[in-house]
This record gives C-alpha cells, structure tokens and sequence, in this order.
C-alpha cells in the first residue's frame, strides 16, 4: 500500500478532486436552474427549490451507502463526488442568508423570517423523507 | 462564459469545504456537528461582504455573480447541514438537532447582514 492511502481523506488529491468536480457540476447546475426559476411575489423559489430537492437526494444518497455496510473505496469516491461534491455544491446556505437579509434590507423582514424557516423545518423534513424512503427501498430488496 | 466561471469557482468551494470540514473534525471531536457550522457561517459573512462590495463599492456583476454563486455556494452546503440534523434526531438528541437547524439559521444571517453591515458602514 502507499503511503498516500493512510493519510485522511481532506488531503488526498484525488479525492479533493473529485468533490471539486463534483462541486463544479452541482454549482453549474444551481446556477442554471435560478437563472430560469426566478422568485415569486419576493420568495426566492429557485434557491428554495434546489435545497429542498438537494436535502432530499442527499437523504437517499448516503442512507442507501449507509445501508450496504461498512464503506468501500467505490462508495467512498460515489459518496464523495455525489454526496459532498454534487450535493453539496447543488445546495446553498450562504444564498440563503443573503436572501433573508436583502429581504430584510427591503422592508419586509417578515418574508424573509418566514422563508428562512419554512425553508429550514421543510429541509429537515426533507432529508427525513430520503431517509425513510431509502431505508424502505433496503428493506424491501432483502426480502 | 460566466457558467464556466462559476462552475470553476464551485468547484473550488466544493473542495475548500471539503478540507476545512476535514481539518476541524480531525481537532474537534464533537457530537454536534461544528465544522459544517463553521462553513456555512464564514461563507456567509464572505457572501454578505461579497454583496456590500457589490452594492456599496461596486464590485463588478460578473466577478460577484462568480465568487457569490459559484465560490460561496460550492462551498456552503444546505443539504449537509438537513442530513446532519435528522441524524441528531436519529440518535436521541432533538434539542441539539433543533439548536443545530435554528442555530445555522440564526448565525448565517446574521454573518451575511453583518457583512453587508461593515462594508455599508465603509462606504
């Protein structure tokens, strides 16, 4: 074995690279979908969208390699380039701190209260949901 | 063009998040989940004085456009963040996955606004 592989993931090149890569892909996806999906009535719909639809792909993903056992190299490299790198960059926290501020900023500090929670409780229940709905999936294919 | 840009700085955030996330859990053992915390809080203060710099300083539309999109949200993660609360849950902990969901909520805002604040404050 070389030396490279007991060193943590963070500082493996090659894994760095993929979640890079990954991170490219969900980034430029993100930014495709909001430049269609604009907001409504003030609601940033498309940021909204995109965390909800990330948080619960990111349940599925990493319930599903939770369940098959103790972590291959292929699960890891499938977990890092789709979970961290896709996923991760598909979704957002900073835009949506922004989103809430400039709704603030605007005078309607209310909005943007409520869209910072809605999109919160709704996001756990979310990646609750891809949680569930993964680990049902397992159960069936063992029967 | 500018997909290209940003897809190259989400990258970058992508992989920035990756290592600090690996450099804190490998000094911080903790049952809360601090390190992906501490990326969506500073990439939210980098956002708001991104947005400052925008508004106030004027920062170019295609450079903030790049590193807010695609910088700041490669490297902030929501979906992180969510899995990361329903595990708390899952493991008997309910006050700490409501303070970890209320309590990124709470800092994150509060880190863009103050962003957003210093550099109005500096124009």
């Amino acid at each position: 074995m070389s030396s490279d592989g007991q060193r943590p993931a963070h500082l493996r090149l090659s894994l760095v690279l993929m979640v890079a890569l990954g991170g490219a892909v969900g980034t430029a996806a993100r930014y495709g979908l909001s430049s269609v999906v604009g907001p409504s009535e003030g609601w940033p719909t498309g940021t909204f969208v995109e965390n909800l639809a990330g948080a619960f792909l990111l349940g599925v993903l990493l319930e599903r390699l939770v369940r098959r056992g103790p972590e291959t190299a292929r699960a890891r490299r499938v977990r890092l380039t789709l979970g961290t790198g896709v996923l991760g960059g598909f979704t957002t926290f900073s835009t949506l701190a922004i989103e809430v501020e400039r709704l603030a900023a605007a005078g309607r500090p209310g909005l943007g209260l409520l869209y910072g929670a809605v999109s919160v409780a709704v996001g756990v229940l979310a990646a609750l949901l891809g949680v569930v709905a993964a680990a049902r999936h397992h159960r069936r294919g063992r029967r | 063009m500018s997909v290209l840009l940003v897809a190259l700085l989400g990258g970058l955030g992508a992989a920035s998040r990756f290592v600090v996330d690996g450099v804190i859990r490998s000094r911080w053992t903790s049952a809360f989940p601090v390190a992906t915390v501490v990326v969506n809080v500073s990439g939210s203060l980098l956002l708001g004085l991104l947005t400052g710099a925008h508004l106030f300083h004027g920062l170019g539309s295609t450079v903030f456009t790049a590193a807010a999109v695609g910088f700041c949200g490669g490297y902030t993660t929501f979906s992180t963040a969510m899995v990361e609360t329903v595990r708390l849950v899952q493991a008997g902990e309910p006050a700490r996955a409501v303070a970890n969901a209320v309590g990124t909520l709470v800092l994150c805002v509060a880190a863009a606004a103050a962003g957003v604040g210093a550099l109005w404050l500096a124009a």
